[in-house]
């Protein structure tokens, strides 16, 4: 409850810190909400420990509950530990050590990724002027929202996007290319987005969710193995674990059909690539400190590019692999015709979608939360 | 691999510009000569761009302007609101920060309804971007002026602003200037190799076919408490009919006009049927958010076209076709996927690294004018303009329209020489509903249409 503490105090600075704390203003508003929400996940982790405790303590699998919804996140726990990470493009490996975690059983689906869309991006207007300006959107009485003169002059003082504000207007493209939202990867969406969701959730359930750093996502991906690691080359074996072009049916797939790795993690190897944390360094291990290098990340202070792990769909089978790893670049945005372009939406990237992690030991502050937040950059490629 | 493929797409790109500039001499001279109406522009000549609409397309379009083409400098911004104009410039400045190309000084940003006549006048080539009922207006202004021209579709909102504009564009072609009309799948790749191979009878004569933008929807923008009625409907114009023209035009009108393209030809008739049943709040104007029309060509072809505006529906926008052989499914995410009545592939279009067809426009209309070639899409804009509004004419009625009956129809739907002080064409009830067609009771074809004013 301190960290919530925290995150309520947040809203004196709100102005200052309108693109960081924005959300959590939102949801501090509704702190009784979500502290007896973090309660219940409690509640879920109690009863559901008695399913094998791994070396620590920590439970080994959990459903985070979304409040107010009927969705829900299947965490599975990978075990801290040190491995060779790698081989790299150059073909170099690097001892890295990562703190154990919890990660999605699954990519975060349209139906999780809506609510947050819905809640959070489509709402937003309505909790910004009820809370900051008193006006009721929604209120009947009012034919037309109003913002007053003085809300508008706030708002252009300290410099607050018009899409931040208006956000984010539904994307002009289909981004599902059609096919299909109902159980499927969410994709598409910016680094920026997919960390927003994480941040949303953090706020929605009281719990601290963000990216797997490519560390971490590499590791849950070999399923905690210390052993060399050589991607499936063998069409049929790989076909049990992943989708891939060649078996695909040219679309992304509902998450959990085909085989889990080890820790029971489904379709890290294909279906969509994933982002993480981690701004793309092609010489990443060069860059790395120490042997093992503990819990690296780099954390994005560029556009471009960032860093997607796996294959994808769309993707041959080769790129079905652990080590697969890529950076975004301005084409992801190629067919978005607008400038700036939106900070939300890749119009030309229906292969990238995320999984949420959870460090088992959560960050004790606001201000160590703040490590893995990232800023909104607008794109004027 | 997809990364590095893109980037060497993009270095192609530059490496062309490049070229370009030193086969015109080493480099781009920033003489500031105008280019006038028919002659063709030199190489090393400044090509002045003013931007007629300063949203979000206007901007984009802008910097596509500026990617093309070494030569070109935005001179002018019209819009009629100041705001939009600032955000235009301070966008397109921080896109561009070196040199002097967005060179707009205070006297050439023109805020009000009037302000493109002298946007138009400083430039050689004009960027109109503003909602579609303006476009009629400020396209017959550029060509009189001798401009060449880039403009978003769809060309109108009404019949007559569609005889304006076919008739503009005959003049344009007199003066043998440029038109690109934004309907960028002509200029996507995946598209003509899907043509290419339809000409080539892969899937024989196309008997049927299927175009769709069904999506959640697009933005809205909220009434604020100091704006006039008519201020309102110009910021919040997509749900009115004068300036929107209705989504089955504004957007949908993509896939149709792949459906005229494709076919080789217009339609002869239309009838649907269409309503609104989720999007029917006060600041949703009135339009609908759904169509679905069945358009007959004159092979006897038949084209079924559903566009929705729902959240949380089933979404697609893509074009299917069936010929006598086989099927063809195309999408603006560069598919292209032929198959013969037995599932076999016939082809399926690679086209991860296909350029972008916003740029594409934008380089073929700046090389046309500099190598002297005439691009005049005008009349299939038009066309494919009436096409859509044909659909919607066929919805808001419950009417069979023929083509003869949709191009002759006599809405004008937007005011003449609008002023700040022009009634707007559609006031609010006193509960702040806007009048919405009603099949059965809207009239669509005559001078006293309710299309626009229910």
């Amino acid at each position: 409850m301190k960290l919530l503490n925290n995150l309520i105090n947040t809203r004196n600075h709100f102005i200052t810190f309108w693109l960081i704390s924005l959300p959590f203003f939102l949801f501090a508003c509704k702190s009784t909400e979500v502290q007896s929400d973090s309660s219940s996940s409690d509640t879920t982790e109690q009863t559901q420990s008695t399913t094998q405790p791994a070396s620590s303590t920590a439970t080994v699998e959990y459903a985070e509950e979304i409040p107010g919804s009927d969705q829900e996140i299947e965490m599975v726990l990978v075990p801290g530990g040190s491995y060779q990470m790698g081989p790299f493009e150059n073909g170099e490996t690097h001892k890295v050590k990562v703190d154990s975690f919890w990660i999605g059983k699954y990519e975060i689906t349209w139906n999780e990724y809506n609510l947050f869309r819905n809640e959070l991006l489509e709402d937003i207007r309505t909790e910004v002027y009820k809370n900051l300006y008193g006006v009721d959107i929604d209120s009947d009485a009012i034919s037309s929202p109003t913002l007053t003169e003085e809300a508008l002059d706030l708002l252009r003082d300290n410099d607050i996007p018009a899409d931040i504000i208006s956000l984010p207007s539904p994307p002009y493209s289909d981004v599902t290319a059609g096919m299909g939202t109902d159980g499927f990867p969410a994709v598409s969406m910016t680094h920026y987005a997919a960390f927003m969701f994480t941040k949303w959730l953090t706020v929605k359930t009281g719990d601290f969710y963000r990216l797997p750093t490519e560390a971490e996502w590499e590791y849950a991906c070999k399923a905690a193995s210390t052993d060399d690691y050589e991607p499936i080359t063998n069409t049929a074996e790989l076909d049990q674990y992943a989708w891939h072009r060649d078996n695909s049916n040219r679309k992304y797939q509902q998450p959990g059909n085909k085989e889990p790795n080890a820790l029971g993690i489904h379709d890290m190897l294909g279906n969509v690539a994933e982002w993480t944390l981690d701004q793309y360094h092609e010489d990443y291990p060069a860059k790395l400190e120490n042997e093992p290098a503990d819990n690296p990340f780099f954390s994005p202070t560029e556009l471009y590019p960032r860093t997607a792990r796996g294959g994808s769909w769309m993707d041959p089978a080769a790129a079905a692999s652990c080590i697969q790893r890529r950076g975004s670049n301005p084409a992801w945005k190629m067919r978005d015709p607008q400038l700036p372009k939106s900070l939300w939406w890749h119009t030309n990237a229906p292969f990238v979608g995320f999984r949420v992690v959870r460090p088992v030991n959560e960050p004790g502050s606001v201000s160590e939360m703040e490590e893995y937040w990232i800023e909104a950059i607008q794109d004027y490629n | 691999m997809e990364n590095k493929d893109q980037f060497s797409t993009k270095l192609t790109r530059r490496d062309f510009m490049k070229k370009t500039s030193l086969a015109a001499g080493g480099g781009i001279l920033l003489s500031s000569l105008p280019v006038g109406s028919s002659a063709y522009a030199a190489a090393n000549d400044v090509l002045n761009v003013a931007v007629v609409g300063c949203g979000g397309r206007g901007t984009g379009a802008a910097n596509q302007a500026l990617n093309a083409d070494e030569g070109v400098k935005i001179v002018a911004l019209a819009d009629l609101f100041r705001d939009r104009l600032d955000d235009c410039y301070n966008s397109l400045t921080q896109a561009h920060p070196d040199g002097d190309r967005i060179a707009v000084p205070e006297e050439h940003k023109f805020v009000g309804f009037d302000g493109y006549k002298h946007a138009i006048e400083l430039a050689d080539v004009v960027i109109l971007a503003t909602p579609p009922g303006y476009r009629p207006e400020h396209f017959e202004e550029a060509v009189r002026q001798g401009k060449h021209v880039f403009m978003e579709k769809p060309l109108g909102t009404s019949a007559d602003g569609v005889r304006r504009i076919l008739k503009a564009g005959r003049e344009a072609k007199q003066k043998q200037l440029n038109v690109v009309v934004g309907l960028q799948r002509h200029y996507q790749t995946n598209y003509h190799e899907a043509l290419k191979h339809v000409r080539d009878n892969a899937i024989g004569k196309i008997t049927a076919g299927q175009v769709y933008w069904n999506s959640a929807g697009v933005w809205v923008r909220e009434r604020q408490p100091d704006q006039t009625e008519l201020e309102y409907q110009n910021r919040n114009w997509y749900y009115f009919n004068w300036l929107c023209g209705d989504h089955i035009l504004e957007q949908h009108i993509h896939n149709i006009d792949v459906a005229n393209w494709f076919l080789g030809e217009y339609p002869v008739s239309a009838q649907g049927m269409g309503g609104r049943e989720v999007r029917t709040g006060k600041d949703h104007g009135q339009i609908f958010d759904h169509h679905f029309v069945e358009f007959t060509y004159p092979s006897g072809a038949v084209i079924s076209s559903q566009c929705r505006h729902q959240p949380d529906t089933f979404s697609r926008v893509a074009e299917h076709f069936q010929g006598a052989y086989g099927t063809i499914e195309i999408d603006s995410s560069n598919k292209a996927l032929i198959k013969d009545h037995d599932g076999v592939v016939l082809y399926d279009h690679a086209g991860m690294n296909d350029p972008n067809p916003y740029q594409v426009e934008h380089d073929k209309l700046f090389a046309a004018i500099r190598n002297g070639d005439v691009i005049s899409d005008t009349e299939n804009g038009a066309k494919s303009t009436l096409t859509a509004i044909m659909g919607r004419m066929a919805t808001y009625s419950g009417q069979v329209i023929t083509w003869d009956q949709a191009i002759n129809a006599q809405d004008k739907m937007v005011p003449d020489n609008m002023t700040w002080d022009t009634p707007p064409p559609v006031v609010p009830d006193e509960n702040g509903d806007y009048p919405v067609p009603t099949p059965g009771v809207t009239n669509v074809l005559s001078p006293e249409s309710t299309v626009s004013t229910g």
